[in-house]
């Protein structure tokens, strides 16, 4: 009986112990996709934030990618899961349509401050007069070169190209094929499932000439001479200057990677991919310009903080976020994820510029654009298609871009009906 | 209560403990598959994104279906899975069990062998198999194909030649199986039947004809079902076989299972989709209701 007594009595501390330890403590969660590098970074955020505010707990939660927005879109509305979430900015129009995440408020994020400090591409997170999200960290493109192959070659692995001609010149001496005629060496790698889709849009057709959306991001505009001779020469890389095939080595990386490429264009996320290669000699430049323009195409995620969320948890809530954005954080997701600061004060110091491999990124991210996209994957998946129709079914090019620009106008049309 | 329980029957008792331990899989069957179902047939008549709420649009995702060329087109890839795979399936599997169960030496490994596949991932085995198909220098296929001299082919990245290449590892591993199923079947039919049409002097082809294959019938109707459901729902290797997952090159490898999981949870139109998976469900319905028909008429 004695002993009874003493095991309610214990059971009975154990239960309102922590209700005690409750009342004080404020538990928010934050929730991001799985990739060891950006959750290492979070927990060591956490464990900075935990330190300086002791009555705030954040609760850590990831999932796989390829699940990730199936959970977050099932469970923002339903009142469950996070309070502060990570989101790809492409998907943040559609969350804060739907209600699901709240403004920043203005004293703690002022939008003229956010608009002197972060880099111009964040414009795209402002909606009736408020930010909505913050990135800690964007990724923007670059031209790996394969040093070695250049050498073999007689070019100077010092020298890449800077421009689009002197790009398809190069790339022409690395090809290596056996004696059937069959490619063995890329000279430059072509990837529409990779960042080419971007590049095509942000990059080629503004330096042919032209645009790819109407200002107010409301028609398409790349079905136009300038888009046209964009595509054309996109083509003509596999087409007409048989630098590789569609679908060399099944993915443009890979073909990097295994040092079977010469030129490859991709983002800075990929760094990690060819650092972990022994033997393979590469360096990172500037995308090539083309008739005097640079161009680039930024992306990143944001931090928003979910609508569900009220009272202290979301004064927790803002304070995590400001300190998700701060210099600290975005230069410890340099170092840890290889993602570069979404402020050009901490991406553009001396020794982030004169980084052999980070610097031609940050370089980039200076005359880098964003595009609002209505439905990223959608919209990949028509300039796919637009590559199988030239490729595959032969189709001419200006066909195939008058039938991607109908199917993509169907697209924006039917978001902003909504 | 303990007096009302007494003063039953035995009769009644029995078919009270029947309906307790039938109320499991019963309820089990209502909540997990009835209900799921018809609460499908109800989204099918909505518009939904899961983010906002449900918005009812009665018919419109049919009408929408009906017009919509993408459907028609995955629809019409389901069918080909299904009426290519099915009897090439069915006809490479009988060969196998049928010249297998002649011979004795080493034929539990050769039937090991066959199976092997059958156990394998399918997620694994589809990419092994996308490898095989890449150009030169990773392609197998095309490797052999220039040593032999012969041009390479595009396989996977062309719209005619893709279906073929995918169907051609969903049967291959689906081989092992109805090769087991068939020796049983085989293994099934009394010796004395043989016996007397060799004592009768007949040939093996009417062996085959008038003996085996009639004997076989229920076997064959089993593995058609089986079959059949199988390449209808075909999914694993369409999706890791072709870029992205997305059934392509433009739609010539998209099943009709890969289009409505596309639709939910990549575009998230839930409506949409639920009403394509309606148009899945009376197919299979039919299909299935067709063959038990066939099989009964026996």
């Amino acid at each position: 009986m004695k002993s009874f007594l003493g095991a309610v009595v214990a059971i009975a501390l154990w239960a309102t112990a922590p209700l005690a330890a409750r009342a004080q403590t404020v538990e928010i969660e934050y929730w991001q996709y799985f990739f060891k590098e950006r959750v290492q970074a979070v927990d060591a955020l956490i464990k900075s934030f935990e330190a300086a505010n002791p009555g705030i707990r954040v609760k850590h939660t990831h999932f796989p990618y390829a699940q990730y927005q199936t959970k977050v879109a099932a469970a923002v509305p339903a009142g469950e899961g996070p309070d502060v979430v990570q989101l790809y900015y492409g998907w943040l129009e559609e969350y804060r349509k739907a209600n699901l995440i709240a403004p920043l408020p203005k004293d703690q994020f002022d939008p003229a401050t956010i608009e002197k400090e972060f880099f111009p591409i964040v414009k795209a997170m402002k909606a009736d007069g408020a930010y909505w999200g913050l990135p800690t960290a964007v990724r923007s493109l670059a031209l790996f070169y394969n040093r070695k192959l250049m050498s073999e070659a007689g070019l100077d692995p010092t020298k890449p190209p800077t421009t689009l001609d002197a790009l398809i010149a190069q790339a022409g001496k690395l090809v290596k094929r056996d004696a059937g005629g069959n490619l063995l060496t890329a000279g430059l790698t072509v990837g529409p499932i990779s960042q080419d889709h971007h590049w095509w849009r942000e990059v080629l057709v503004r330096q042919f000439g032209g645009q790819p959306f109407s200002d107010d991001n409301r028609k398409i505009a790349y079905d136009a001479p300038a888009g046209i001779a964009a595509m054309q020469f996109y083509h003509d890389i596999a087409g007409r200057n048989r630098l590789t095939t569609f679908g060399f080595m099944d993915e443009s990386h890979a073909a990097f990677r295994a040092g079977r490429a010469g030129f490859h264009i991709d983002g800075s996320f990929r760094i990690g991919t060819f650092q972990v290669v022994r033997n393979l000699d590469w360096g990172v430049a500037e995308l090539p310009a083309h008739q005097g323009v640079q161009s680039n195409f930024a992306s990143y995620w944001v931090n928003g903080v979910s609508s569900k969320t009220q009272g202290a948890k979301r004064e927790a809530a803002m304070k995590f976020l400001r300190h998700l954005v701060s210099d600290e954080a975005m230069q410890l997701w340099l170092k840890t994820v290889g993602e570069l600061p979404a402020k050009p004060s901490v991406a553009l110091t001396d020794a982030n510029r004169n980084d052999p491999v980070y610097g031609p990124f940050i370089m980039g991210l200076a005359y880098s654009r964003t595009t609002e996209f209505v439905n990223e994957v959608k919209q990949r998946q028509i300039f796919l298609d637009m590559i199988d129709r030239i490729d595959i079914k032969k189709m001419p090019v200006q066909e195939a871009i008058r039938i991607a620009a109908q199917e993509e106008q169907a697209l924006l049309d039917e978001f902003f009906r909504r | 209560m303990r007096d009302w329980y007494g003063s039953r029957s035995v009769g009644q008792k029995q078919a009270l403990w029947a309906w307790i331990f039938l109320a499991l899989p019963l309820f089990f069957f209502i909540a997990i598959r009835l209900a799921p179902t018809g609460y499908t047939g109800y989204v099918s008549l909505t518009e939904w994104n899961l983010l906002r709420p449900k918005r009812f649009v009665g018919f419109d995702n049919y009408a929408r279906l009906w017009r919509d060329p993408v459907f028609w087109q995955v629809l019409g890839n389901t069918f080909k899975y299904l009426l290519i795979g099915t009897p090439i399936s069915l006809l490479l599997s009988f060969l196998v069990a049928y010249y297998l169960d002649q011979v004795r030496f080493l034929q539990g490994l050769i039937r090991a062998l066959y199976f092997i596949p059958f156990l394998t991932t399918a997620a694994a085995m589809a990419w092994v198999w996308r490898w095989f198909y890449q150009p030169v220098p990773i392609g197998i296929f095309n490797l052999i194909l220039v040593d032999l001299g012969f041009a390479q082919q595009p396989f996977l990245r062309s719209t005619s030649q893709a279906l073929g290449a995918v169907l051609a590892p969903a049967i291959w591993a689906g081989l092992g199986f109805q090769v087991v199923v068939f020796l049983a079947g085989l293994r099934a039919i009394p010796d004395t039947y043989y016996e007397a049409a060799r004592i009768d002097g007949v040939g093996r082809w009417t062996i085959l004809r008038e003996i085996t294959l009639p004997l076989l019938r229920p076997t064959i109707l089993f593995l058609v079902v089986v079959s059949s459901i199988g390449f209808l729902r075909i999914f694993d290797k369409v999706y890791n076989m072709t870029v992205d997952g997305k059934g392509g090159p433009l739609n010539s490898t998209r099943p009709l299972v890969l289009n409505i999981y596309e639709l939910a949870f990549v575009d998230y139109r839930m409506g949409y989709a639920a009403a394509q998976t309606m148009v899945l469900f009376a197919i299979l319905l039919f299909v299935t209701l067709i063959q038990l028909r066939a099989m009964r008429a026996r």
